[in-house]
């Protein structure tokens, strides 16, 4: 079955919506999502969106500037930061004008609130920078953007999970789908695609992220030659919920909780002594486990204590309802009267598919742009949070970037004609699917996948040092051969999660190969990325973005300058 | 622990109808009754289909009744039960496979009832100003997460005659936009829901409330909305 739409994004969290709602001005749109219309994960972000509206104090988008770039540890491109922060204020009215419910100060304002690393005055003190709807702002921010998108009329392809990009001439020419539903595979015919798919928290065993969080297609891209960018810097959210490791939102540090340790100290202190528990995430989440490797985790366990018993019942109700029923449902904890043990859990990733500053897909990792083909949001690498990403800038990036792909894609598409395609990519697609189908052997896919997440928390989360790098590489080797020896059980075509699954898995695989190769070669310690043997920041000989390329023998990294507009790269201290 | 399920199953390729299937495996008491299921899943049975995406209750994917309850199996410890926990999909909408509905009717009544902010004056250069008490009228109804449960508990869309009925989250929708002060499209809202498919199909039977996995007080908004039409009525005449 073939269909045709000017436009086809691919996911339908926030940056996909964004561009959606962009480009259904003047073009057929269709969004493509392995889940339901509003299951995206961007609806589990809570804390908020930044920009400098100085509604509660003074701020200013240079300051707002310094922040993510000193954030980035001076890996993000400044030029891109500077297009994003201009841009927040804007982005802002303009979902309040959609309807967003945002949280209201006392005259009625845009209420905001404290997030980790967002200062006054280039690193004085805390600001109040983050505009948030109480602890659920992805989630009415995504539920409006889907309004939007009925209001447009955008047609939607919920349950269907991507499996190709359709190349001719060099263009994108449209993707490739399954439906989760018959098991139909279809040919969604474009003149521009949107890749907007999110991150892939889910090669980690810990982690914030949802199931769907699979990650494939930074694969799809890669195994096309297209290089994936700075794809060794993970963000580690200080504050999981231990042991699961759901999100815990910095809303409750920004509303004025504080990390304990076994002692009953608030340990920040001595690692942020300006910021203490408002630290960037990298930093936290470092000190949160170097107290728990130094035997000061509660119980001489693997977490500490987020502290809101001072907060109060009402201002927990009012700011943080969403984060109080996580601690109440699984851990029969009130926080307005215990503590809440908290972890590391695996969150975002800072690197992707390269683009410029209007989503345009980058072929060499620099400048030539991929017709037809755009990245936005978590998948895609500006780069504007370079080695570790600001709370909140996050959902500020998917509504800029997004808004400006669709923008670029609309002007692309008006200018484009159909081409016709020498090939079948349906057939390719379904021969693909049948090799999964028609393996044999006596590996689980279930165990490989739990060894893979397993060996991504032993290697490559936090602390990372070259042997355990080169251990991380052996295992996915070793994984790779027992997944090719993987059957897939389930030969149904309705809702046959196992074969999506085991197609998932396949790309994580390489994906997982990318991050620890990235990581291998980046020796030195820049924002999340810490190798306890080379534990200092080199500007000298790192200063710049990894591409990974695919070679014949795996990986292959080159790297590229970083822009430096106006602050250039000093000691990073909170 | 050990965990014993009864799971309602259904292949529409190979079954003419749905039967019970009963598993059993060793979990923590802190597992969630989903981890459950995807362990099943995984482990034993690949071929068993459910919804899920978040985990943690904000995604709204996987509404199934529970002991014969609707809610949802991510919110659910296993140390709540002592006993063969039984699993059914949500009632009200037609079963595609196992535990996954058909929610298109679902949203097709959210869409109907202009899922969105109405306005006819420009907006101004900044935000609007709406104070807390005004948007306090509404924040309980923002964390609706459209898992549903609400409407299949519904008695009311729960017989066939009255099927019809908007139902409880498509309501908690049009109440969050009709009682938000930006908004400026009352008139035609207010046609919408003066209807016995709109909010008089409601003959508040509490269920709804009763089972919102984001206690939002569902029954007393729907009848808030049904206070506004008849004011609008009585001030009309």
């Amino acid at each position: 079955m073939t269909f045709r739409h000017d436009i086809v994004v691919i996911g339908a969290g926030l940056a996909g919506l964004r561009a959606a709602v962009e480009a259904a001005a003047g073009a057929d749109v269709a969004v493509v999502s392995k889940v339901m219309p509003t299951r995206s994960h961007s609806g589990a972000a809570q804390g908020g969106i930044t920009a400098a509206l100085g509604n509660e104090e003074e701020d200013h988008w240079e300051w707002h500037l310094f922040d993510t770039v000193k954030g980035s540890d001076y890996l993000g491109d400044q030029d891109a930061i500077e297009v994003m922060v201009r841009d927040a204020p804007r982005a802002i009215y303009e979902l309040e004008h959609m309807g967003v419910p945002f949280s209201r100060t006392r005259e009625g304002r845009i209420a905001q609130r404290n997030f980790g690393g967002h200062t006054r005055d280039f690193g004085k003190a805390p600001v109040k920078r983050a505009c948030h709807a109480a602890d659920h702002t992805g989630r009415v921010v995504l539920d409006t953007l889907y309004d939007e998108c009925i209001r447009r009329n955008v047609r939607f392809y919920a349950e269907h999970s991507l499996l190709s990009l359709v190349f001719e001439k060099g263009r994108c020419a449209g993707v490739v789908t399954y439906d989760l539903a018959t098991g139909a595979i279809l040919l969604l015919r474009a003149k521009a695609v949107l890749l907007a798919t999110g991150g892939c928290g889910k090669v980690y065993r810990t982690t914030s992220n949802g199931f769907a969080t699979t990650g494939e297609v930074f694969d799809l891209a890669y195994q096309l030659a297209i290089p994936l960018q700075d794809m060794e810097f993970i963000q580690f959210h200080p504050t999981g919920l231990y042991p699961m490791g759901l999100l815990i939102s910095e809303a409750a540090r920004g509303e004025g909780g504080i990390l304990r340790n076994s002692l009953d100290e608030r340990f920040m202190e001595r690692y942020a002594p300006t910021i203490k528990d408002l630290a960037a995430r990298d930093v936290t989440s470092r000190a949160i486990l170097t107290e728990i490797r130094e035997g000061r985790g509660i119980g001489g366990k693997g977490y500490v204590h987020l502290d809101l018993t001072h907060l109060g019942e009402e201002r927990i109700k009012e700011k943080l309802w969403e984060i109080a029923s996580f601690a109440k449902i699984y851990l029969g904890i009130d926080p307005a009267v215990s503590p809440i043990p908290v972890a590391p859990t695996s969150h975002y990733v800072m690197g992707g598919i390269p683009t410029d500053s209007d989503g345009r897909v980058l072929a060499d990792g620099k400048e030539a742009a991929v017709p037809g083909l755009y990245a936005a949001g978590e998948c895609a690498c500006v780069s504007v949070h370079g080695a570790n990403r600001l709370g909140c800038n996050s959902l500020l990036d998917l509504l800029v970037f997004g808004r400006r792909s669709g923008e670029a894609m609309g002007e692309e598409v008006s200018r484009t004609e159909w081409i016709d395609l020498s090939f079948n990519p349906e057939q390719r697609a379904k021969e693909a699917l049948g090799t999964f189908i028609g393996r044999e052997g006596n590996e689980s896919a279930d165990i490989v996948r739990r060894s893979m997440q397993s060996l991504m928390m032993d290697y490559a989360s936090v602390f990372r040092t070259q042997g355990g790098l080169e251990k991380g590489l052996e295992g996915i080797k070793e994984l790779k051969g027992r997944f090719a020896r993987t059957p897939v059980a389930n030969k149904g075509r309705t809702f046959n999660y196992e074969l999506m699954e085991a197609v998932e898995l396949q790309h994580q695989l390489d994906l997982c190969e990318v991050i620890l190769a990235s990581a291998f070669h980046r020796r030195e310690s820049r924002g999340a990325h810490f190798r306890e043997d080379f534990p200092g920041r080199d500007d000298n000989s790192f200063l710049a973005h990894t591409l990974a390329f695919k070679g014949p023998d795996g990986p292959e990294m080159s790297y590229k300058p970083v822009r430096i507009t106006r602050f250039q790269p000093q000691a990073r201290v909170y | 622990m050990l965990v014993r399920l009864k799971i309602s199953r259904y292949d529409p390729e190979h079954d003419e109808g749905p039967y019970y299937r009963s598993y059993e495996l060793e979990a923590e008491p802190s597992d969630r009754l989903l981890d459950c299921l995807n362990r099943i899943r995984w482990e034993q049975d690949p071929t068993l289909a459910f919804r899920m995406s978040c985990g943690h209750g904000v995604c709204g994917s996987d509404g199934m009744r529970i002991d014969g309850i609707c809610g949802l199996p991510c919110q659910k410890l296993v140390s709540a039960f002592d006993h063969e926990i039984l699993i059914e999909p949500l009632p009200v909408f037609r079963v595609i496979k196992d535990l996954v509905v058909d929610l298109e009717p679902f949203f097709d009544k959210y869409r109907s009832v202009k899922p969105f902010l109405i306005t006819q004056s420009s907006p101004p250069e900044k935000e609007r100003i709406q104070s807390q008490e005004e948007q306090r009228e509404f924040e309980d109804a923002i964390r609706c997460i459209l898992c549903a449960c609400c409407t299949a508990s519904c008695p009311v869309n729960q017989r066939e005659e009255t099927a019809d009925y908007a139902g409880p989250a498509a309501l908690v929708r049009a109440f969050r936009y009709l009682f938000d002060s930006r908004d400026e499209g009352a008139v035609e809202r207010l046609a919408l829901l003066d209807r016995k498919e709109g909010a008089w199909g409601c003959q508040t039977l509490w269920k709804c409330t009763e089972v919102c996995p984001k206690e939002i007080p569902v029954t007393k908004e729907i009848g808030r909305i049904k206070r506004r039409l008849y004011e609008t009525r009585k001030s009309g005449k």
